[in-house]
């Protein structure tokens, strides 16, 4: 199936696809935030935002507010147009079933 | 691969997007009571002002007492406090009933973006009654009270954004008929909350 050319496997997946889906609308997330939001473990959601990080699709920024250590992410422009093509390719398959 | 898991996913990142970005636990019927209290306010306030002066005398001129004055800011502040009171405790019942949190990165966002236009015009209002220059007080109340409705929307249902734009055509409406502020007022605040507040608790709050 042609079709399934564009389906992008780095969004293969429930928890990597909501990361994407929440720094799409939001200009940056931290770390506390998209775990409440998509109710998972940390070591899960770390280790599905690292392998997004390294696809380069999400920039990770570590920082300090106060003395707590906080993780804020953000969509990369490459992120951006490998999700917004990821979406065009469900919504084309939804269409023609 | 199954379409279904694709209509799945579609749905999904929807409803994170909506969730991430917006504060959905707005309570409608908050906004019906927040009608139902300013129209007996503004029926009390017509009562305190036109006790001594039939309606039907020049509406643009009004002669007010001190104590008159002092009854009908005080009619506005419980008003406005009771209407706060009602939306936060509702929406907080909301958002405890469909188990999503009330005070996040979303409400605190709506808050804020409400209170920008909401509070330049309580200022502006404030230096403009200081000055003794009342006529635009109630067009003013109702424009930027729209204004906040509109840019609070952005971050909430988005019914709000057509109850703002309603109330700033009425508010700009109103300066063509000074002295019938009152009944603007009731109109605006009253009738306008109680027809979105409607809308928004059939659409959202029932189920």
């Amino acid at each position: 199936m042609s079709l399934l050319t564009n389906i992008n496997k780095a969004f293969d997946n429930r928890i990597r696809l909501g990361i994407m889906s929440i720094l799409m609308v939001n200009e940056y997330a931290d770390f506390n935030t998209l775990k409440e939001l998509l109710d998972v473990t940390d070591g899960n959601l770390a280790s599905h935002s690292k392998s997004l990080e390294k696809a380069e699709y999400i920039h990770v920024e570590k920082q300090f507010i106060g003395r707590k250590p906080n993780t804020r992410y953000s969509t990369t422009k490459l992120g951006r147009a490998a999700f917004k093509k990821h979406i065009d390719a469900l919504e084309q398959i939804i269409k023609k079933q | 691969m199954e379409s279904k898991d694709y209509l799945n996913d579609i749905n999904e990142i929807k409803e994170l997007m909506n969730k991430s970005s917006r504060f959905i636990s707005l309570s409608g019927s908050s906004g019906i009571l927040a009608g139902i209290y300013a129209l007996i306010g503004t029926y009390l306030a017509y009562n305190i002002i036109y006790f001594t002066q039939s309606p039907s005398d020049d509406y643009k001129t009004l002669v007010l007492y001190e104590l008159e004055m002092l009854q009908l800011f005080g009619i506005a502040f419980v008003v406005f406090i009771l209407s706060i009171a009602t939306g936060i405790f509702l929406s907080w019942r909301k958002s405890k009933k469909h188990n999503e949190k009330f005070w996040d990165a979303t409400s605190k966002r709506l808050i804020i973006n409400f209170l920008i236009p909401l509070a330049t015009g309580g200022f502006f209002i404030i230096f403009l009654i200081e000055k003794e220059i009342y006529a635009f007080v109630a067009p003013l109340t109702l424009v930027f009270y729209g204004l906040a409705c509109v840019n609070a929307s952005k971050y909430t249902l988005g019914y709000i954004r057509y109850l703002g734009i309603t109330m700033i055509i009425i508010g700009l409406l109103s300066v063509k008929f000074l002295g019938y502020g009152l009944f603007f007022w009731a109109l605006d605040f009253g009738v306008c909350h109680i027809i979105y507040g409607t809308l928004m608790y059939n659409k959202y709050d029932r189920s």
